[in-house]
């Protein structure tokens, strides 16, 4: 093995969470493998290759082309895989969010790399790097290997820990690479954000609610739950199925997969499906009234009792401490 | 227009995932498999397209004679060709894209539809793999869709909002819950889906570019801290969130 490549990805100034996760595995990584490792960043600034700093990065390749002004996933997949190649690097991390997960299994397929996806964790052992991932949506983990010599990894969102370090300086290495139109093959035209609320893909604390809330104006305890939390509010599928909630909040095997520090579930039972969605979240408080409910075997806390009643008094209490 | 989806067989969400004799996959023994839910909602997609458009939706699936029960599915939904490409060996993204690619080849499509990923590895890696191993533009996770002429524009999720993909066919579309509701088959077309013919055609056999290790069960130590509804114990509990698992 030869060295690591990070793909890093602007935040405005600085960088986004996931990429300081994948500074802080790859220097692991970097440590048992004894190799060296470097990010990539397309139409960066200074200061988001500064921040790199802060957590141990050293040397940053800089792309700049006007071309790649406007994320095209065609045009971005060159551009990372001929940066691997021009600077010798055979280990490649995406975090494994939407972009991530889109531009991995492509920069894959131009390298004829093998790739893992959603690695919740990476170990190196004699030289060669062992990932584990959650399948039959985190039923079970496989622990599995890449046999080709480059090697690509998308890392699970929230799972490695981003560790500050003393700040290095970050040599910046700049790269041309040639680009033309005929590389844009789609193009992002527009993003809107979802105004003033917390996507559960990005949040710390997850407030869910389940069957247990009967009726789709009672989510406002959800809500009342998630505020004092100051969390993001997720569903179970049975009330995204019965149009109480958008599908973009439903966690479980058909939604999204998280894992915040803490998710709270409320009125919900604990099918498996659900749990496969949320298992791996460092700490899990459900709130049921049926005291057999699935969802207590695997919750660090329980409160055994009708929502309805605990909610508002909870709430009221986390105010208060809060204070 | 001549639309392509790719299916594949998954074990229902329900199954319960017991490991198996050889430490690195399922236990089989009485696992119910289904057309993968995403899959669904790329099928419907593709009637949808020819709906409205005109021209036939061709279903491929890979792997083993068993994978003909999903293109039975897909038949009954109103599909109006159905391919196997045939292997017993075990398979990566790898095998399963280059297939594809094969068939994609030998078909032409202007689109192809496939969902946003198997419930099985949960990889999110053919639609991409595919899409590069062909030259095309590809959309992943996609939640609406809008096709006019060549031109196509795709909403996806990403986190905290939702951005607008254009692109141009031919293309790759991966699909995610809330692009359509996908139809239920009907009785009649169950039975007459039956004796539809499906085409077989043989893998191209290809070395595995992952090898797996080893599979286990994750069981996180959970503190199982059970309390009443009393005031007390809400009290506790705020307590317990703080001084123990340090989050507020």
């Amino acid at each position: 093995m030869k060295k690591i490549l990070i793909y890093l990805e602007p935040n405005k100034e600085v960088l986004k969470r996931t990429s300081y996760e994948l500074i802080s595995a790859a220097k692991i990584l970097s440590e048992q493998l004894n190799i060296g490792f470097l990010g990539v960043l397309v139409n960066g600034t200074e200061s988001q290759v500064k921040s790199a700093g802060e957590y141990g990065l050293t040397e940053v390749i800089m792309v700049n082309n006007a071309i790649l002004n406007d994320y095209s996933l065609t045009s971005y997949a060159k551009v990372i895989s001929e940066t691997a190649k021009s600077s010798d690097c055979d280990i490649l991390l995406f975090a494994g969010n939407a972009s991530g997960l889109e531009l991995a299994p492509r920069v894959a397929a131009k390298l004829s790399a093998g790739y893992i996806s959603d690695c919740i964790a990476l170990e190196s052992a004699g030289g060669q790097i062992t990932a584990k991932k959650p399948v039959y949506a985190g039923k079970a983990v496989i622990t599995s290997k890449i046999k080709t010599e480059t090697q690509v990894f998308a890392l699970r969102p929230n799972v490695f820990t981003a560790v500050k370090t003393s700040t290095t300086d970050v040599a910046i290495k700049n790269l041309e690479i040639y680009i033309t139109q005929e590389d844009v093959k789609s193009k992002v035209v527009s993003l809107t954000k979802n105004e003033g609320k917390l996507d559960v893909l990005e949040a710390d604390i997850i407030v869910s609610g389940g069957r247990g809330i009967k009726a789709p104006e009672n989510y406002n305890l959800i809500e009342l739950l998630a505020d004092s939390f100051g969390a993001a509010v997720g569903a179970s599928r049975a009330v995204v199925d019965a149009g109480w909630r958008p599908h973009t909040e439903q966690v479980g095997q058909t939604g999204k997969t998280v894992s915040p520090s803490l998710y709270v579930a409320c009125g919900i039972s604990g099918a498996i499906q659900h749990l496969a969605g949320m298992s791996t979240s460092k700490i899990i408080l459900a709130i049921n009234k049926d005291k057999d409910a699935p969802i207590f075997k695997v919750a660090d806390y329980g409160i055994v009792g009708d929502l309805f009643a605990v909610i508002p008094k909870l709430s009221e209490k986390i105010h208060e401490f809060k204070k | 227009m001549n639309i392509l989806v790719c299916i594949s067989r998954v074990p229902d969400t329900t199954t319960r995932v017991i490991v198996g004799a050889d430490g690195k996959s399922i236990d089989n023994s009485g696992v119910k498999y289904i057309l993968n839910p995403y899959d669904e909602y790329a099928v419907e997609e593709g009637l949808r397209l020819r709906e409205k458009n005109g021209g036939i939706v061709t279903a491929v699936t890979v792997g083993n004679d068993t994978g003909k029960e999903i293109l039975r599915t897909v038949l009954a939904m109103g599909v109006d060709k159905a391919m196997i490409v045939k292997t017993d060996s075990l398979y990566d993204s790898f095998f399963v894209a280059n297939n594809l690619a094969e068939v994609a080849k030998s078909l032409n499509p202007d689109i192809i539809l496939l969902g946003k990923q198997s419930i099985d590895f949960d990889s999110l890696q053919v639609p991409s793999i595919l899409a590069e191993l062909l030259g095309l533009p590809s959309v992943s996770v996609v939640t609406g869709l809008t096709i006019e002429g060549t031109d196509v524009k795709a909403e996806r999720e990403i986190e905290g909002g939702k951005e607008v993909v254009e692109t141009s066919l031919p293309c790759i579309i991966s699909t995610q819950k809330g692009l359509n509701d996908p139809r239920y088959p009907k009785l009649p077309d169950i039975m007459k889906a039956k004796s539809k013919p499906i085409e077989e055609i043989n893998a191209i056999e290809s070395e595995p570019r992952i090898s797996v290790i080893g599979m286990e069960i994750p069981s996180k130590k959970r503190l199982g801290k059970i309390l009443t509804d009393s005031d007390e114990d809400i009290n506790e509990l705020v307590k317990l969130l703080h001084e123990e698992a340090k989050i507020i």
